[in-house]
């Protein structure tokens, strides 16, 4: 029904500028991490020093390990608040989910540096919560570990990102057919039952989808380790960033760029094999 | 759909899902009571109430500048992204092109990789084409990222028309021109405000991405950036008390709108049977 210039008119321009303005610069990105930095200058020599230096420098191996660390803790405690919530929305909010519902998301789309900040004011030494509790002369001196460490900054992703782990989740949950559901419980299953060899297989693909948006997007987190995380808490987009700035090496940033994208990508593909492989046809 | 059985009571998880939206929205409570806290960000409890942060907030010319900046970036990320994205979302539903599946993961990297990977990418792109880093750069950035939740959005959209209208003004000779701008178009009215709201919200609050494109002049979440570093006022509280406000109020709208525009669609449940 849609002509050929039709087609033609509506997908060049998104294409063009697509590739001109995305493509392209990912590709540069990949360039870069090929290309070396000389006496301060940019030398376009294609080599692999830079991947090199990745492996055998041990900083950056320590520093991917802590961020591989905090990303796992903020997906698995995103899980932990973000699955309840969503099980509880889902089976037993009644005539309160949509509005409840909405309570959850809208967060989710609201400033990310907002929210950070909130957690600055709370965990400082003169924050919010030392406040509280010497005021219940709980302690006596201002704590000074809750702010600029690595604590802060699970609490502060975990915060950030359980709306992210709620949403498919809860999507997975609401397809779960009920006729199923009762079937379990008609033919005798209880409730845990129910759950555990029902509905939980049945909402694996959701509980995935969440779980890696959690982990990728902490992965390559650089601000909330500066905002709340301090030197102990250094992620590994905070090595990028420096090379990036005051210590000048873009092909090294590319590089450890390319790693973290190579690891993304990786983990979104499998996560969505397994999805398919889980998801009820 | 909710028969007695499948909304049985259960008391500790509803305490829990409690918990849960107290962790949410906490924070952000804390954060506004104290924007009204004479003393500070700190300390507890909060006491003298007063206006004088907001005051402040008010005659300080720098901050309203970056407002202003962020304002002339998500309007023109706005206008961007919905054109490109409105395209790209009719050439992913009429159109078949080589390399159609591999654009279609393309364009939604950008909300998928995190904020540095594309904020940096797009640096390395103005360098090598030699344009200085300013506001045009960050709406480069903000635009073309964003192209990807205008693209969701409006294939959403796009999967819900009936082509039937389409067709019939083709069939009664309006040209393909025309039946665009009198049918395809106005049917997606709902489904294109309600990506623009959601666009000029994300792009005023983006920082990541923002983080490496800035110029000389700020955009509002990097003025709010670059104070953390100096020190932090209540003054910060209620700037960000203003910002949440006005984006809980956007998304609320935009979620409204959407809800609106995908209502003839069928519910949810019966997708899966």
């Amino acid at each position: 029904m849609y002509s050929r210039t039709y087609k033609t008119l509506v997908a060049v321009p998104p294409l063009l500028w697509v590739g001109i303005f995305l493509l392209l610069p990912y590709a540069l990105m990949f360039a870069h991490s090929f290309w070396l930095l000389r006496d301060g200058f940019l030398v376009h020599r294609w080599n692999l020093q830079n991947y090199q230096a990745l492996f055998t420098n041990p900083l950056y191996l320590h520093v991917f390990l802590r961020t591989a660390r905090i990303a796992a803790s903020v997906t698995f405690c995103s899980l932990l608040l973000g699955y309840p919530l969503a099980y509880y929305l889902s089976f037993h909010a009644g005539p309160r989910r949509e509005l409840l519902y909405q309570f959850v998301i809208i967060p989710l789309w609201v400033s990310y540096l907002v929210r950070g900040y909130a957690w600055k004011t709370i965990l400082g030494s003169d924050g919010v919560l030392n406040g509280f509790l010497q005021y219940l002369h709980i302690t006596r001196e201002p704590v000074s570990f809750f702010l600029y460490s690595p604590f802060a900054v699970i609490l502060m992703l975990t915060h950030i990102y359980t709306p992210f782990v709620f949403l498919p989740i809860y999507a997975a949950l609401e397809h779960i057919p009920r006729p199923l559901i009762e079937a379990s419980q008609d033919l005798g299953a209880n409730r845990r039952d129910t759950f555990l060899r029902v509905i939980l297989p049945l909402s694996i693909p959701g509980l995935l989808a969440g779980a890696t948006f959690a982990f990728v997007l902490s992965l390559g987190d650089f601000l909330a380790p500066l905002l709340v995380g301090g030197p102990s808490a250094t992620m590994i987009a905070n090595i990028v960033q420096s090379l990036f700035g005051a210590a000048y090496d873009w092909p090294l940033g590319a590089a450890i760029s390319v790693g973290i994208l190579l690891v993304t990508i990786t983990l979104l593909f499998a996560t969505e094999r397994l999805e398919k492989r889980w998801s009820f046809k | 759909m909710t028969s007695t059985k499948s909304t049985p009571r259960s008391p500790l998880l509803a305490a829990y899902s409690a918990l849960v939206f107290a962790f949410i929205y906490l924070p952000i409570g804390v954060l506004i009571v104290y924007s009204f806290n004479r003393d500070g960000v700190g300390g507890f409890p909060p006491r003298h109430l007063t206006l004088d942060w907001y005051r402040q907030l008010f005659s300080d010319s720098a901050i309203w500048d970056s407002v202003i900046n962020s304002l002339i970036v998500a309007a023109a990320s706005v206008a961007l992204s919905l054109t490109l994205g409105l395209l790209a979302a009719l050439a992913l539903d009429r159109a078949n092109f080589p390399g159609k599946a591999l654009f279609r993961r393309l364009v939604l990297l950008p909300l998928i990789l995190p904020g540095i990977i594309t904020g940096l990418s797009l640096l390395m792109f103005a360098v090598f084409a030699g344009m200085q880093l300013s506001l045009f750069t960050v709406f480069l950035g903000h635009g073309t990222a964003l192209i990807s939740v205008a693209t969701t959005e409006l294939f959403a959209g796009l999967q819900k028309l009936d082509r039937a209208q389409e067709e019939a003004s083709l069939d009664l000779g309006a040209t393909p021109w025309q039946t665009f701008w009198l049918v395809t178009l106005p049917n997606l009215k709902l489904s294109l405000i309600a990506a623009g709201l959601l666009i000029f919200t994300l792009s005023m609050d983006e920082i990541a991405v923002t983080f490496f494109l800035i110029g000389r002049d700020n955009t509002l979440p990097l003025e709010i950036w670059g104070r953390l570093r100096r020190g932090i006022t209540p003054e910060i509280n209620a700037i960000s008390a203003l910002i949440f406000s006005v984006s809980v109020a956007f998304i609320v709208l935009w979620y409204r709108l959407r809800a609106r525009s995908m209502s003839s669609a069928p519910r949810e449940f019966a997708e899966t049977s």
